[in-house]
């Protein structure tokens, strides 16, 4: 195969992303020097339009991680972190990030991150945040922390006290340390001309991922999925950037719609749509390419997915409401998937397998992240027993490949795949 | 047999009841009792007291109960506490309690509420979500509310719901707990030899599922007993601090290795709900759950379920072993306990800075085997006893 031939496909929406990211990591490596202030954050519960508000940058240390993850940096950094004491047990995106900072913290672009000069610990749907946070804190010392604390839809609902036990924090924590470290005032009226952006892409953004309605869908909701979420869920959401991208991204989309196209993957275009499934989990980065690979090459595509809603669950309708910003901000914390209950977490997978026609239901197990995994097999019993379609079952970790076995799972789907075949073939003949 | 090993019988067995068969006898006796079962950590119990319930703890079925059905609920890389309470749920040992309460310490406990939902176990299922703020406007506010939901879930039920002087009573009753089990920490702290750990730990156990009257009771007898009369011998241990094992508990042999091992265990988290609240909530106000608010946001002991950002966990467990005046630090921490095992290096560190030497291990509730921990620490204490 020629080199040109082993160069993933690009579409523009692709370029252009990449270019925004190319453009956000240059700004960073010279924050310094441009005297701008930096402040790390997570992504579920992120508050990125109240960050660029005062004209800081955020940094995802999620983001570093999966990164460092698929550019195979990821198993050296975990060493390290194990070295100095991290448990072989703990979240490895915890281990991933403490390791890239103690080999200089450099970043995707091969540049150095900056330090953080806020530590903004948005703590929304995974506990580890918590401990992520308080360990940087410990590792930056001096550096502020504005705690936000996101209280779990435990009853299924947002209750109005929850929401103002956030807005109180957002006020009186949050937002008093923005200003002290940006030296800015809050500019209410920024935030929300941003939030009136963040409608748009948050709009499109659904349009893009109910397209997989369609059969066959034109797009592929989980690998492809990862790449759509990039700029809505770090550091672009509310911007006209964004808008753009994601302008861009839906016209793409629907021209392959039109045109009947299936998906398109690193190797090209999906020319037949053989299984449609829903994933639950997020994906492995260190093998991410190969594990992709497993599902087009059968023919397999993920028309709807649990992970590109950590980041907020945007079709179930929630979106940023610029006339009531901080309000908005706490539903958006409290909406993520994560925040959401077991219960929850299952009517929207039932709801999935349904619209969108899967065929099957399929759970990308994390070994270290038991925000995700622990209640899974409870979940995947009961959308079994309540869509009736077959379901698989796969393990792998984050970003430690030591937890990514190629045999094993290729294996364990290439059988589940055969158990669609001969479930097509029973239902055709009924 | 005297009347501490008499205690003591009873309350090993009260304590590993998988069946809770004491606080289901109370319920049967009146009608309007409620039973609610809730999940390490820290509960405020006084709630449920105070309107006619029995706050029992759940701390996971240990190496008491043959996980079968648990194991196909779990993977093999989620702590082992939750697969022992769902396969709990899931045959007869729960049945007759009215809710369960999940405190927000982690994921997977978080989770398991939500399963709880799922199997319908009891009449309510309750996530009991803790302010990560401690402003009493802010936090406070926001758990008075968290608490106030419990008392309408036990409303549900039995139609009670307690007013100021049924709420001041249970708190006089559970800071009356606190202080006799306290007295036994410290009256160990003296005499370590005079109760073993694994005694104490059966004698706190227990009282997460008898009545707190009751508890009291035979923890005043205790006291009594082991303030005023010798009992063993003092050995050439040290004294050492176990951390880390709050939530999923060491199975008996490993606290019992540890003792053989040489090491008085002067202090330790095993029971660390029961003695979340350091010193008295107030029981005299006109608004006693704001007391409770007010306790937990000032007086909540340290641990790796809260946010310690401005308290460093780390310091406090220097200061803690210091006071007990520890040889040592055992970090003992449950396989796969996000919270602790990521508390564990820079709370090494702080021992480190203090000069407290540590050792540690991972277990699981079901461990069988303590040769490597007992051979762990003992060549820990010798190393002390040595060179020190």
């Amino acid at each position: 195969m020629s080199k040109a031939q082993q160069e993933a496909i690009k579409e523009r929406s692709m370029v252009l992303q990449k270019d925004m990211l190319a453009k956000q990591f240059t700004e960073l490596s010279q924050a310094k020097e441009l005297g701008k202030k930096v402040v790390y954050t997570f992504v579920p519960g992120n508050l990125t339009e109240l960050i660029l508000s005062f004209d800081l940058l955020p940094v995802y240390p999620e983001i570093n991680a999966l990164q460092s993850g698929m550019r195979k940096k990821s198993a050296a950094y975990i060493r390290d972190a194990e070295k100095i004491g991290y448990s072989e047990d703990v979240c490895t995106y915890v281990k991933c990030d403490i390791g890239m900072m103690l080999n200089g913290n450099i970043g995707p672009t091969g540049e150095k991150l900056p330090e953080p000069d806020l530590l903004l610990l948005s703590y929304t749907g995974c506990y580890t945040f918590m401990k992520w946070f308080e360990n940087l804190e410990r590792l930056y010392p001096g550096v502020p922390v504005a705690m936000l604390h996101t209280p779990y839809q435990e009853d299924g609902i947002i209750t109005q006290d929850q929401v103002d036990y956030m807005v109180k924090q957002l006020r009186e924590e949050v937002i008093p340390k923005m200003e002290m470290v940006s030296g800015k005032k809050f500019d209410m009226d920024r935030l929300s001309a941003m939030m009136e952006n963040s409608v748009k892409s948050e709009d499109l953004l659904v349009k893009v991922l109910e397209s997989a309605k369609s059969v066959p869908t034109p797009i592929d909701a989980y690998f492809a999925g990862v790449y759509y979420i990039g700029p809505i869920f770090t550091a672009f959401r509310g911007t006209s950037e964004a808008v753009e991208y994601y302008q861009e991204l839906w016209n793409e989309v629907q021209q392959r719609a039109a045109a009947g196209l299936g998906p398109v993957t690193p190797e090209g275009e999906l020319k037949e749509e053989k299984f449609r499934l829903v994933m639950e989990g997020p994906p492995n980065w260190t093998n991410f390419r190969e594990f992709w690979k497993i599902f087009y090459d059968m023919g397999a595509v993920i028309v709807a997915s649990t992970y590109t809603k950590v980041g907020g669950t945007y079709d179930t309708g929630f979106r940023h409401d610029p006339t009531q910003p901080l309000e908005s901000l706490a539903k958006y914390c409290m909406n993520c998937y994560t925040n959401l209950n077991l219960p929850q977490r299952i009517d929207l997978i039932e709801n999935y397998v349904k619209e969108y026609k899967a065929d099957g239901f399929l759970i990308n197990s994390i070994k270290s992240c038991n925000s995700f995994s622990a209640g899974q097999l409870m979940i995947m019993r009961e959308i079994e027993k309540r869509t009736g379609v077959p379901v698989g079952f796969i393990e792998s970790d984050l970003v430690d490949p030591r937890y990514f076995s190629y045999a094993n799972i290729k294996n364990r789907l290439e059988s589940y795949f055969q158990m669609l075949e001969q479930r097509k073939i029973i239902l055709a003949q009924q | 047999m005297n009347r501490l090993e008499q205690i003591l019988a009873y309350c090993e067995k009260t304590a590993f009841d998988l069946h809770f068969t004491d606080a289901k006898k109370w319920k049967a006796a009146s009608a309007d009792r409620v039973l609610v079962g809730y999940l390490p950590i820290y509960f405020p119990r006084e709630v449920v007291h105070a309107a006619h319930g029995l706050a029992v703890g759940i701390m996971g079925s240990g190496d008491r109960k043959q996980i079968i059905k648990g194991d196909a609920y779990y993977q093999s890389y989620i702590c082992h506490l939750p697969r022992g309470v769902i396969e709990m749920g899931l045959d007869d040992n729960l049945q007759d309690f009215d809710g369960f309460v999940f405190p927000a310490i982690c994921d997977c406990v978080r989770n398991l509420s939500g399963m709880f939902r799922i199997t319908g176990n009891g009449k309510f299922s309750r996530y009991f979500d803790y302010p990560q703020n401690f402003q009493k406007h802010i936090g406070g506010d926001f758990y008075r509310e968290e608490i106030l939901k419990i008392l309408d879930d036990v409303k549900q039920v039995n139609g009670v719901k307690p007013d100021k002087a049924a709420l001041n009573k249970s708190i006089g009753l559970y800071n009356a707990n606190r202080r006799l089990i306290e007295r036994i920490y410290d009256i160990r702290q003296e005499y370590p030899w005079r109760l073993s750990a694994v005694e104490t730990y059966h004698i706190i156990r227990a009282g997460l599922a008898i009545t707190v009257e009751e508890h009291n009771s035979l923890l005043e007898e205790v006291v009594s007993i082991i303030e005023n009369n010798e009992r063993g011998e003092p050995m050439d241990n040290i004294r050492v601090v176990v951390t880390g094992s709050f939530c999923e508990q060491p199975p008996i042999g490993l606290i019992k290795s540890v003792e053989m091992a040489g090491c008085y265990i002067v202090d330790d988290d095993f029971m660390l709900g029961a003695r979340w609240i350091q010193g008295d909530v107030d029981d005299t106000t006109d608004s006693p759950i704001d007391a409770l608010v007010t306790a937990y946001l000032n007086q909540s002991t340290f641990s790796s379920a809260v946010y310690d950002v401005g308290n460093p966990k780390g310091k406090r467990l220097v200061e803690l072993a210091r006071q007990r005046k520890a040889d040592g630090i055992i970090f003992s921490a449950a396989s796969f306990c996000d919270p602790a095992l990521l508390d564990r290096p820079e709370m090494q560190k702080e021992c480190d800075a203090a000069g407290i030497p540590h050792i540690n291990f991972q277990f699981h509730e079901n461990t069988g085997q303590f040769k490597v921990i007992k051979e762990q620490a003992g060549t820990f204490s010798d190393s002390i006893k040595l060179w020190a």
